[in-house]
């Protein structure tokens, strides 16, 4: 356990030192920022553009994030060459990996957390109260960054870092259509076409599940016990994602 | 019970796909025992498969056949890396940690007190001579800094068994001096140390036995010590006067066809690697009336069995 913590720490203290961190946080605040204008500019309730924009804001850029530092997890230390180093101590290559995402993952948490602060002081601005039921919203969002980070590092495993990039954006955009993409084939009568968008809806995570910021914005009726069947399915999409992870990188040479 | 091999290396392969489905062999059939306490000086070209041994030894790689064993445990479990030191080529860091902070790093994957390691990193910084660089950022080292640190992570732990891929290089005069320093050191304090090279003279300056691979192939294992018994020796005769015309002032010169003669100035330095031809031209020397300044027996250089070691092979191959 004390070497996963130490990996942890350290790739947590890598990304914080690294200025991509900082250029995508900033460009973060600028988005939220954005929504105060946009909000004052529209017809309507402001607040629930700010909210909208906000909650996109955290979504898009925490994604952008993982696949930025995920991506980069066994190629980049290869292409550096600071991994022969590492793995020549008594380490076994799967603490390794999970050490790396639990940093990414503390890393990403940070990210998030510094977001929706940002985004309930303005909202604060707007009604004086704690929107806490952004929380509904934030929270599922937070595992589905977690989600895309292991298919990043999936990727990252056997793929350049371009091509695993290139993949992971893929899964992440295919992920929130794979329900639309099979209420239009079922509407079509191409059995084929109705295969193939089985096949890619019952493989590829569904991300729409836990997307519920629509809902929150628009203070639909969203139960406990619904998110956390949600956040079930997250997380045990990432348990299969990284235990194949590791299963490739445990037998993959490293030169 | 203790094994007194450090290292052993049984029938290792190691292929690469080269593309289109092909695999070339890197590694072929490597039998190696590596003797506890000693340096053990790897020699061979560059892409002869040196680095490729390290890394089948790390677990990096994995072998299509063949086993290592550390003093008698399997090098595949990832456990036993806990009795050594490595020291890749061209080491590279994290280069936004301090060169305290990536000891401390690199010891907390031991199984390691925080007292411990406290002061494991201290002694380190101190041995390769960076206590005065503790605070400073990695991306702010020179080369010869970067593989000082190197060389203290390798021994982080105090580790039975070093490997060094190719220490030396990139390092000035001082900086090999203290590298070989250093390797003295830790044989004098009962580590093993193998270390690979192309230079030469620094196999020859510190190590008990070398070893010789080309094409994956190891083709001799030299003794440093053994060299004087067996016929590697070459006798060198230096003499001064006129110039000395070997096929007329030598009356056995006819004999003497084997005999290197080089003139500088006004000496003369013949050198065979006969024996007797050597004490016979002393005494043709001495009667011509030549003024003797030197004769004794110059160890052939590694450089020449090397050579001919890998010289004879290329041959045969090509």
């Amino acid at each position: 356990m004390g070497k996963i913590t130490a990996i942890a720490l350290n790739t947590f203290r890598e990304s914080i030192r690294d200025r991509i961190f900082y250029s995508l946080l900033f460009f973060a605040v600028v988005l939220i920022l954005f929504s105060m204008v946009l909000g004052n500019l529209t017809i309507g309730d402001p607040l629930k553009i700010v909210k909208d924009f906000g909650l996109g804001s955290i979504s898009i850029v925490g994604t952008l994030i993982a696949i930025f530092v995920g991506i980069g997890m066994i190629y980049k230390e290869m292409e550096k060459r600071t991994i022969f180093v590492i793995l020549s101590k008594p380490l076994a290559r799967w603490q390794f990996f999970i050490g790396k995402y639990c940093g990414l993952s503390l890393t990403i948490l940070v990210e998030v957390v510094v977001m929706s602060i940002l985004l309930f002081v303005l909202c604060f601005l707007y009604v004086p109260e704690i929107p806490w039921t952004l929380l509904y919203a934030i929270i599922p969002i937070f595992f589905e960054i977690l989600l895309i980070l292991a298919i990043a590092f999936l990727f990252s495993t056997f793929s350049t870092s371009f091509l695993s990039g290139m993949f992971t954006l893929s899964i992440f955009i295919i992920g929130h259509f794979t329900g639309d993409l099979k209420a239009i084939a079922q509407a079509t009568e191409d059995a084929l076409f109705q295969k193939v968008s089985n096949v890619i809806y019952y493989v590829l995570p569904n991300l729409e599940y836990l997307n519920f910021k629509t809902r929150v914005v628009h203070h639909l009726n969203i139960t406990i016990s619904e998110v956390m069947l949600s956040l079930t399915y997250g997380i045990l999409y990432t348990v299969v994602v990284l235990l194949v992870g590791i299963f490739i990188f445990q037998r993959r040479d490293i030169t | 019970m203790t094994d007194p091999t450090a290292v052993k290396i049984q029938n290792l392969h190691k292929s690469f796909f080269n593309g289109w489905g092909r695999r070339s062999a890197v590694i072929k059939n490597l039998n190696l025992e590596i003797l506890d306490n000693e340096i053990f000086g790897y020699l061979g070209a560059n892409g002869a498969g040196k680095t490729t041994t390290f890394k089948l030894m790390l677990g990096l790689i994995f072998p299509d056949k063949g086993e290592i064993f550390f003093k008698g445990k399997p090098a595949s479990d990832y456990r036993n890396r806990s009795l050594l030191g490595y020291l890749p080529e061209n080491p590279y860091f994290y280069t936004y940690l301090t060169a305290g902070e990536s000891l401390d790093f690199y010891a907390s994957l031991f199984d390691m007190k925080r007292s411990e390691k406290t002061r494991r990193v201290g002694e380190m910084l101190e041995l390769v001579g960076l206590d005065h660089a503790e605070d400073l950022q990695l991306r702010k080292f020179s080369r010869g800094m970067l593989q000082r640190l190197g060389i203290a992570q390798a021994l982080i732990n105090d580790p039975k068994l070093l490997i060094l891929d190719e220490p030396m290089s990139g390092l000035d005069p001082m900086g090999r001096k203290d590298m070989r320093d250093i390797i003295l050191r830790c044989r004098d304090q009962g580590k093993t140390v193998i270390f690979s090279s192309h230079i030469i003279s620094d196999v020859e300056m510190i190590c008990d036995r070398a070893g010789i691979l080309s094409k994956g192939e190891l083709q001799q294992i030299i003794e440093m010590d053994k060299r004087l018994d067996n016929n590697d020796s070459i006798w060198e005769i230096v003499c001064q006067g006129k110039p000395l015309n070997l096929s007329t002032d030598l009356s056995t010169a006819g004999e003497f066809s084997g005999v290197k003669h080089q003139v500088a100035g006004n000496r003369n330095i013949l050198s065979t690697d006969n024996k007797a031809f050597a004490l016979r031209m002393m005494d043709e020397i001495k009667h011509q009336g030549f003024d003797l300044i030197s004769f004794g027996s110059r160890r052939k250089s590694i450089e020449e069995i090397y050579l001919k070691s890998v010289g004879t092979k290329g041959k045969n191959h090509g």
